[in-house]
Formats: C-alpha cells, sequence, structure tokens
C-alpha cells in the first residue's frame, strides 16, 4: 500500500448530497475527488423514475434520473476540477493525519489525504425483525429499485410492500411501471408517511393501502413463497387473524439510518435523534461537525428527501471551500438556506425541524 | 352512525383516497364547469407540501403563485383554459382536466398516464375510481405528451355522471 | 434473462453481453453490470449459506452494505457481488459458510 492520493476537498459519496457539494467546491476553484462506493455516480437519484417535488431550483418537475445526468454536467462543465472514483470505498479514517484507507473493488487498497472532506455517504435500508426476515426475495426497497430501474431486471412477480412512506408509496408505483404486481401495501400507523399524492397515484392502480398492519412472518423453504400479515391495535399490539399474502419478494420501505461510520472513527459529537432516524453529527450553519476537517450533507446528516439533500450539499461544498480560503460568494450560503428552510416549511418538515433542532449549534470552539 | 361514517372517511383519506373536498383539492364552480369548453382543472392535492410546478407550469396564470412553496393551489377559474400542461407537468399525477360539455351524457377527462401498454385513439379502456375499481367503459379521445418527458395525458370519453369519481384507467389490450 | 421489455419511462443500455458460470451452469448476463443483477435475471436467489444456522440468503441492500450478497468468485470468498462487475468467464460459486481464502503455500 505505497500510493496516496492527495486533495483539497475529498466528497465521499457520489448521490445527490456529494455531488452538489462536489459542484459547489469546484466551481469556487476548488480540486476535488469524490469517491463512490457504486459502480456508477449519481447515487439513489439514478434510481428515481418520478419528477421531484420542490421548486425549479431543485429541478422540481425533472425525474430523478435525469437529475444525476444535470449534476454530472454541471461537474463536467466545471473543466476537471472533479475526479469521480467510482467502485470505491473509503475504509478508514485516520483524523490525526487526515488520511483515508480506500478500496477499489474488492482487492486494489490505496490512502487518501484529504485537507477537507464533505461527508455524503448517505443510508442504510432498516428492516424489521420477523421470521424468516432472512429469506432471499425480503429487499430492501433500494434493492429492488436498483433491480428494475437500473439494470432493468423483473424483480418478480408479485410484491408485498412494507412500509407506506415516500419510498414505499414510489417504489409501489415504479413496480407497476416495471408490470410487477403489488399485492398491498402494509403500514403499521394510522396514517400513510410519504406525500398523501403518492399514496392517491398508487390506490388508483387498485393497490391496497392496509394501515394498522404489519408482517408478522416470511413464508417460504429457501426462498419467499408468502407472507403473513395482521393489523395491529391503538398500541402497535396484534390484534384480529393473520392473513396470508401470496407473493415472492417482500420489500421493506420501513425507513433508513445515515451512515455515519467516518464521524465515529473521527470522533466527531454524535446524538441518537429519532426525527432523523439514527444517530447524526452535530453539525453548525455551515454543515461542519465537530471534527473541524469534516462536513455533512444528504442523508448522513439524517433522513430526508432528495431536494434538501442537495441543498445541503451545496451548503457543505461551500463552506469547505471557504474554509480551504477560496474566494466565494456570500450571498449564495443565504439563498441556500432561504431553500432549505422552504423545503422544510410544510406539515412533513415538522418532523426533520424537531430533528435538526436537537443537533444544530450556533458554533464551534476555536 | 355519523361518527363511524366520518372516521371511515378519515381512514380512507389516511390512505390515499379524497372523500370530500378539502382545501387544495377544489371543484371548478358548477355553472362555469358546465358551459365552459376545452374543460376546467381538477387538482387533488389536499396536503401541504413543498412543490409549485403546476403554478409555475400554468400558462394562464390560473393556478395562482404560492406565497409560500408549501402552498395547496388555488385557482383563477375564469382563467383556466383546460390545456392540461399541469395534468402532464404535477410530480404528484394530481391534476385532472374534466369537460362537461363534449355530449349530453358524456363528458372528456384529461389523466396523466405513465404504464405500460401505451393507448391508441378510439381504443376501449377500462375506467377506475380512485381505489382502483372498474367502474365503467370509457373510450381513448387523444393522447398527448405534452412536456415531451414521456408522461402521457390521455383524453378519455366517460360517461358525465362518473366525471367525479374515474381518475385512471386501465389498458388492455 | 428475465428483463423487463418496455418501460413506461426509462430505456435501457445494456452492454456487451458475456458468459460466466454459476456452480459450474453455464448463464449470460451483461459486461460491467453486478453479478448479482446478472444472477438474479437468471433466476437464481440465493446466494450464499449462513456459517451456523445453515440459512439461505440473497441480497438485501444491492448497494455494498449489507454484506447478505457475498459469494465465491473466481476462487474469492466474501465479495459483494451486488457492486463487483461482471465479467467473461467469471466462476461464481454459491459461498458455503465463511468460504475458503485461497492460500498459496511456496
Amino acid at each position: 500500500m505505497s500510493k496516496i492520493v492527495e486533495t483539497d476537498l475529498l466528497v465521499i459519496g457520489g448521490g445527490a448530497a456529494g455531488l452538489c457539494a462536489a459542484a459547489e467546491a469546484a466551481g469556487a476553484g476548488a480540486n476535488v475527488l469524490v469517491v463512490e462506493s457504486d459502480l456508477h455516480p449519481g447515487g439513489q437519484l439514478v434510481k428515481q423514475t418520478h419528477k421531484f417535488f420542490g421548486s425549479k431550483d431543485e429541478y422540481a418537475g425533472t425525474r430523478g434520473f435525469k437529475i444525476a445526468g444535470v449534476l454530472l454536467d454541471e461537474i463536467a462543465s466545471l473543466g476537471g476540477k472533479v475526479k469521480i472514483c467510482c467502485n470505491t470505498t473509503i475504509t478508514g479514517y485516520y483524523p490525526e493525519d487526515r488520511v483515508y484507507t480506500a478500496m477499489e473493488g474488492e482487492e486494489k487498497y490505496y490512502r487518501i489525504k484529504a485537507k477537507k472532506t464533505v461527508v455524503a455517504t448517505g443510508a442504510q435500508e432498516k428492516i424489521l425483525p420477523f421470521p424468516n426476515n432472512d429469506l432471499p426475495g425480503v429487499y430492501g426497497a433500494g434493492a429492488v429499485q436498483t433491480l428494475m430501474n437500473l439494470y432493468g431486471v423483473v424483480p418478480g412477480k408479485k410484491v408485498l410492500m412494507v412500509g407506506a412512506g415516500n419510498i414505499g408509496l414510489i417504489v409501489s408505483y415504479q413496480l407497476r411501471q416495471a408490470g410487477v404486481e403489488v399485492a398491498a401495501i402494509v403500514e403499521a400507523m394510522p396514517k400513510i408517511g410519504g406525500y398523501w399524492v403518492h399514496a392517491a397515484k398508487v390506490r388508483r392502480l387498485g393497490i391496497p393501502i392496509l394501515l394498522r398492519h404489519t408482517i408478522v412472518e416470511a413464508l417460504g423453504d429457501k426462498v419467499v413463497e408468502g407472507a403473513v400479515i395482521q393489523p395491529l391495535d391503538d398500541n402497535f399490539a396484534l390484534t384480529g387473524e393473520p392473513q396470508k399474502i401470496d407473493c415472492d419478494i417482500i420489500c421493506m420501505a420501513v425507513g433508513l439510518s445515515p451512515s455515519t461510520e467516518i464521524f465515529w472513527q473521527a470522533g466527531a459529537k454524535m446524538q441518537y435523534v429519532p426525527q432523523l432516524c439514527g444517530y447524526v453529527p452535530l453539525r453548525d450553519k455551515s454543515m461542519r461537525t465537530s471534527n473541524a476537517d469534516l462536513w455533512v450533507a444528504g442523508d448522513a446528516s439524517g433522513i430526508e428527501e432528495a431536494s434538501a439533500a442537495m441543498v445541503e450539499g451545496r451548503i457543505a461544498g461551500f463552506s469547505a471551500a471557504k474554509a480551504l480560503g477560496l474566494p466565494v460568494n456570500e450571498a449564495k450560503f443565504n439563498d441556500y438556506w432561504t431553500r432549505l428552510d422552504h423545503l422544510r416549511a410544510g406539515e412533513v418538515g415538522e418532523k426533520i425541524r424537531a430533528g435538526i433542532s436537537q443537533v444544530f449549534v450556533s458554533g464551534w470552539e476555536a | 352512525m355519523g361518527c363511524s361514517c366520518s372516521c371511515d372517511k378519515e381512514k380512507l383519506f389516511n390512505s390515499g383516497v379524497l372523500t370530500e373536498n378539502r382545501p387544495g383539492a377544489i371543484l371548478p364552480p358548477k355553472e362555469l364547469w358546465e358551459t365552459k369548453k376545452g374543460g376546467l382543472v381538477v387538482i387533488e392535492c389536499p396536503q401541504r407540501i413543498p412543490c409549485n410546478p403546476c403554478a409555475t407550469s400554468c400558462p394562464a396564470g390560473a393556478v395562482l403563485p404560492f406565497k409560500d412553496i408549501n402552498d395547496t393551489p388555488s385557482i383563477d377559474y375564469d382563467k383556466c383554459t383546460g390545456c392540461g400542461i399541469c395534468v402532464s407537468r404535477c410530480p404528484g399525477l394530481a391534476c385532472f382536466v374534466i369537460d362537461l360539455t363534449y355530449a349530453p351524457d358524456k363528458a372528456i377527462i384529461k389523466m396523466p398516464y405513465e404504464l405500460m401498454p401505451i393507448p391508441e385513439k378510439g381504443q376501449k379502456v377500462k375506467c377506475l375510481n380512485r381505489v382502483g375499481e372498474e367502474v365503467a367503459d370509457g373510450e381513448i379521445f387523444a393522447v398527448a405528451e405534452p412536456s415531451k418527458d414521456r408522461t402521457l395525458v390521455v383524453s378519455v370519453v366517460i360517461p358525465k355522471d362518473m366525471a367525479g369519481d374515474i381518475r385512471a384507467i386501465k389498458v388492455v389490450c | 434473462m428475465e428483463l423487463i421489455k418496455k418501460h413506461p419511462i426509462l430505456e435501457f443500455q445494456h452492454g456487451k453481453q458475456v458468459t460466466f458460470t454459476f456452480d459450474g451452469k453455464e448463464m449470460t448476463g451483461y459486461e460491467d453490470e453486478p453479478i448479482a443483477m446478472a444472477l438474479h435475471a437468471n433466476g437464481v436467489r440465493v446466494y450464499r449459506v449462513t456459517p451456523e444456522m445453515h440459512r439461505t440468503r440473497g441480497f438485501f441492500c444491492a448497494i455494498g452494505k449489507c454484506s447478505s450478497c457475498f459469494m465465491v468468485v473466481d476462487g474469492v470468498p466474501n465479495v459483494r457481488t451486488c457492486v463487483t462487475p461482471l465479467k467473461a468467464g467469471m466462476k461464481v460459486e454459491t459461498q458455503q459458510g465463511k468460504g475458503l481464502v485461497p492460500m498459496e503455500v511456496e
């Protein structure tokens, strides 16, 4: 392991937040290295066939996979200031030397020395505990999207969707677009968690949304051959009759946890915030963490919509460039915050606002 | 009984089914609607979410500009031309145009369509209500792609008395 | 391969078709697409068997984070097949337990 790659700014994660951070910092003149563990940049954007919400500033009305292309075009227009390394995973961070270990593919290892870093590592999917939840065919919603929307593979014949947040609702619709039947969407809460219009979209296609229901068992010997669902009472205890569902895929859309390993290694101050779906780093208004070399953006800072992740990426990229001593236009910073505040202003943003207030610090002591 | 009825409605609404008028999901004024050739827009968007393409894309200024991006849409029906641009632009597929002047007992509804197979003009289709039940037969009047982005706007001839219920189609080959 | 034939929104651009083997059986897939995706398209759902409980496992997250899709690829165990590109002639095998790490002894 001899090679050391040096960069002004390292961006870990080439998804919605990471690409925006890279574009923003490079736009201010920084040399940026983006490392992405997947085979392509774009993160979860490339799997989204629906048009985005928000305003024009967040590419509202443009489909997610097209937005990934728009961001990559912006990066390409910056004339080689951004290098994107795919199929590369950061495996460790040594904060005292600002050195990262990186793994390209499964066998090639090297080191990266970065003056500043934006961590935009995204999130990982949660699972519920139930018998046979490890059977092949119990797939994360993101995995189902990868199969059908990225590689055009038919995920299965009939799907049981678990969770009626935006992901569960959107992926159910996408399954129908791919010609796959959705047996039902089960949701433990008394109300859908995602946007109402997403629910209306799947309801009118005849997909039932069973509120106050949960999965109690996956059926099958070696692979999923069905599922059992059951109603829940007001205290989330099982009630009523279990019902057998005919399906070969059980799609889990029960939430995400922020991917924060690097912050733990860096010794950044962390806090568990239920509204943000897990442990997240404390951050100031510039998205800087208690480790002065690290900024956070996107789902790694708390689970939220991609439109917000993109603005957070801009803020983190802007702030990291400024910390590198590059000239920046301060008006942009305030503009980004105005946009972010607007995105979070509605009733769906209430949870996010409550979460962020718990990890927001006015500044770090020098 | 009154209580259980409104509770059922609330439950349905909580799973994405519009059961009664709510802010952001308003119907056009009856008299204007019944005489307006080309139809008027019906937007079913009863939740405050950060989204404004209906307002920013409306070429007639009928969907009033939002003060806050989380506003639910409000419509100046005197300005609506029934063009259907919002039908193709709305990320939530929540805009519909309904023309009640087509025939004495028939209406035309313009709906967004993003599934396979793609129907053709003149084709018979099944019309679905807000919970996906087949409630009527319809005939495709036109298929357009106003924003050239693969969201189709299908115009379907439907029974006029079902205009308040039909919100999707099922295309069978 | 079981692929989506017509999609209302997406057009799939696949690369070169190549052959590989799964537990000795010849299969086709697209070069540089993840091994896990090629296997799923060929109807394979079981990718490994766990060391202690002998439970069958397939992929779960498909983004390289969860370790559920570990397989033996060209003799190397614990390969994350969801983020490892498929190459012509690859030898892909169901991983039994922890797998054996190949050792070259002089």
